[in-house]
């Protein structure tokens, strides 16, 4: 089996080392503003940081990945350009972008730097990759969660570039970079702002007898009873009422982790070069566990032994998993 | 339709859910006769299973249309996951009788080159993305949902210079996320592949609520649309100064001819928007209006 690379979140500059130390090929990244998908408050790098964080991880052979992957809304497309350019004056190994125009003015302005295609810009069929590929240079599609094993097999044949697949973490229900759900709950946009369900919209609230609602803005994603295990409460993820069900449902998704610890030699055998773990928003005690632990998976499968991989069980939502689309046709 | 070339069209996006094919011939033949629309949008765009229904339909619907001085586009898949909806985008895009509306970038890569219109599932937020598929042949751009009116303005510019056509939708539920899984067959304990079609029985979709039985979302098949209705009447005059061309309205099982006419006498200053209001109100889609995305707060709000 040849040696998929390992890419890692880091939310933070300490992140980042953690990531690398604990073994991570490549790390993602993101400057404190709009322009990446993980805009939270406490998060991502000024450009002082990235530029220690890139000399850190290049002295120890990790490339260093920046996400400027949100869309700039009119009027505002120079900031997302002033992520780029810093980003290529820092001399980072990758640039992952979704706007069409964020992408022309990279193949346009840097025709040397690497460009990788987003999950936010949603290209799912061979021919949408085919049209980045063509139009912008671009050399790695970052995969939609939604395929099976099977059809990344055959995106992977069908494609002039690399495929980087999501392994582990956070999955969303909603395909990315084409849900509004967060806007219309709270006016701020996820493909704009880079925030899903943000905390500052977020209220939970525990009555007598322990039960805990949570809600986003003025409408209740979901309530658990005293001692329940409740995740963070995101619209996919929520509970609701309709026809035909006396009980309320996840309508879109339970409240688990995407984990594809299992399907790893299967992933590589499909053609994926890279396996991305989601969590730039995540502590260093668990990147740190969670690195380590693919890091030993991925060592083993290239050695052709079986990976041990019941620890990472505990570090997923709820102690909850799924291998989501990625299982097969059942989950749609 | 005759009016000049440059007073503000209106157009009737496609179908979004799963009604029956008869219904949906019935539904384009009174608006051939009926509506004072200049635009119409057909074309499965949710779910390629749906396709072959109306398929036989689909000349015959757009010689009428046409007959009646109506223009017809066809719009594209918004999600492409499996082969049968890759070939159908294929079978739409390689069409020469009508200008094709690409709503994934797949139809995009078959189209660049030649005159195409770009659909609001397709992400256009800014000048620069504009510019660009201007340049590979978009004649048309439809925004998407969520565009508050202060890009909107500098769209609207950009579009003009450009020399391209700017719509917006201006009613009916407001479309919010796709996903590769059916959740109209996950509510009737089924997946997408033995879905038996259940999306049918809910011609304006299957509505969710909150845990408190608050009306909240909608459901059709892989897509999540708004409970509200957007509704921007009131935005139409602004939309017009800003270089919005053409105004949206999005089919509903109401009477789609009488919602035409009243944002047609809007356009053409015969009522004011809250007189259309209220008739919306009364023909329309029986839920809430929200024009919060175009106010720039939250989606589901409605503040004039």
């Amino acid at each position: 089996m040849t040696t998929p690379e390992l890419v890692c979140p880091a939310g933070t500059p300490g992140a980042l080392r953690t990531a690398v130390d604990a073994g991570a090929d490549a790390v993602y990244c993101g400057f404190q503003n709009a322009t990446n998908a993980r805009n939270f408050p406490g998060l991502n790098f000024t450009v002082e940081e990235l530029a220690q964080g890139v000399a850190y991880a290049h002295a120890r052979g990790a490339k260093v990945l920046l996400a400027a992957n949100t869309f700039p809304p009119a009027g505002q497309t120079d900031l997302w350009k002033r992520a780029v350019d810093d980003g290529v004056r820092l001399g980072v190994d990758a640039i992952i972008a979704a706007d069409i125009g964020v992408m022309s003015y990279i193949s346009r302005a840097y025709p040397d730097q690497r460009l990788h295609l987003s999950v936010q810009a949603g290209a799912s069929s061979p021919e949408a990759i085919q049209f980045y590929c063509r139009e912008f240079g671009v050399k790695r599609v970052v995969l939609p969660r939604i395929l099976t094993v099977a059809e990344i097999a055959a995106v992977h044949a069908a494609i002039p570039c690399e495929i980087e697949a999501f392994v582990f973490g956070n999955i969303g229900m909603m395909a990315e970079g084409r849900c509004s759900l967060t806007n219309y709950v709270t006016g701020v946009s996820t493909n704009t702002d880079g925030v899903c369900s943000p905390a500052c919209h977020v209220h939970y609230e525990e009555d007598a007898a322990r039960n805990l609602t949570m809600r986003l803005g003025e409408f209740t994603l979901d309530r658990f009873s005293g001692g329940e295990q409740a995740g963070y409460p995101t619209i996919c993820k929520g509970r609701y009422r309709a026809a035909g069900h006396e009980e309320p449902y996840y309508a879109f998704e339970e409240p688990r982790s995407l984990n594809l610890s299992a399907l790893l030699p299967e992933l590589v055998r499909a053609g994926v070069t890279a396996l991305k773990i989601e969590g730039r928003q995540r502590s260093r005690a668990y990147v740190q566990s969670v690195v380590a632990a693919f890091r030993a998976a991925v060592d083993a499968c290239a050695a052709g032994a079986k990976p041990e991989l019941a620890g990472l069980l505990a570090l997923t939502e709820g102690h909850r998993e799924t291998p989501g689309a990625f299982g097969g046709k059942r989950w749609r | 339709m005759n009016r000049p070339a440059q007073s503000p069209a209106l157009s009737l996006g496609p179908i979004l859910f799963h009604w029956p094919a008869e219904r949906k011939r019935d539904f384009y033949f009174r608006i051939a006769d009926e509506a004072p629309v200049d635009t119409v949008y057909l074309g499965e765009v949710i779910c390629s299973k749906r396709m072959p229904f109306f398929a036989p339909f689909l000349d015959e619907v757009i010689e009428r249309l046409q007959r009646s001085g109506i223009q017809v586009r066809l719009s594209t898949l918004a999600e492409i996951t499996i082969q049968r909806d890759q070939r159908e985008v294929e079978l739409a895009c390689d069409r020469r009788d009508v200008i094709v509306e690409a709503n994934d970038a797949s139809a995009l890569n078959r189209l660049a080159g030649r005159p195409h219109a770009i659909g609001p599932y397709l992400n256009v937020y800014n000048e620069d993305t504009l510019a660009f598929l201007a340049g590979k042949g978009a004649i048309h751009v439809t925004l998407p949902s969520e565009i508050p009116a202060d890009a909107i303005a500098i769209l609207g510019a950009s579009a003009r210079s450009l020399g391209v056509g700017l719509e917006v939708q201006v009613y009916g539920r407001a479309p919010l996320a796709l996903s590769a899984r059916c959740y109209h067959a996950r509510a009737h304990g089924r997946v997408k592949d033995t879905c038996q079609f259940v999306c049918e029985n809910d011609a304006d979709g299957l509505d969710l609520e909150t845990l408190d039985a608050k009306s909240f979302l909608t459901v059709n098949g892989i897509q999540v649309l708004s409970h509200t209705c957007l509704n921007l009447a009131h935005a139409l005059v602004a939309m017009v100064a800003q270089g919005v061309t053409d105004f949206r309205i999005s089919p509903h099982s109401q009477d789609m001819v009488a919602v035409a006419r009243t944002f047609r006498s809007v356009l053409d200053r015969e009522i004011d928007p809250d007189e259309a209001s209220r008739r919306l109100q009364v023909i329309g889609l029986p839920v809430p209006f929200s024009n919060g995305f175009y106010r720039h707060v939250e989606g589901y709000r409605w503040a004039n």
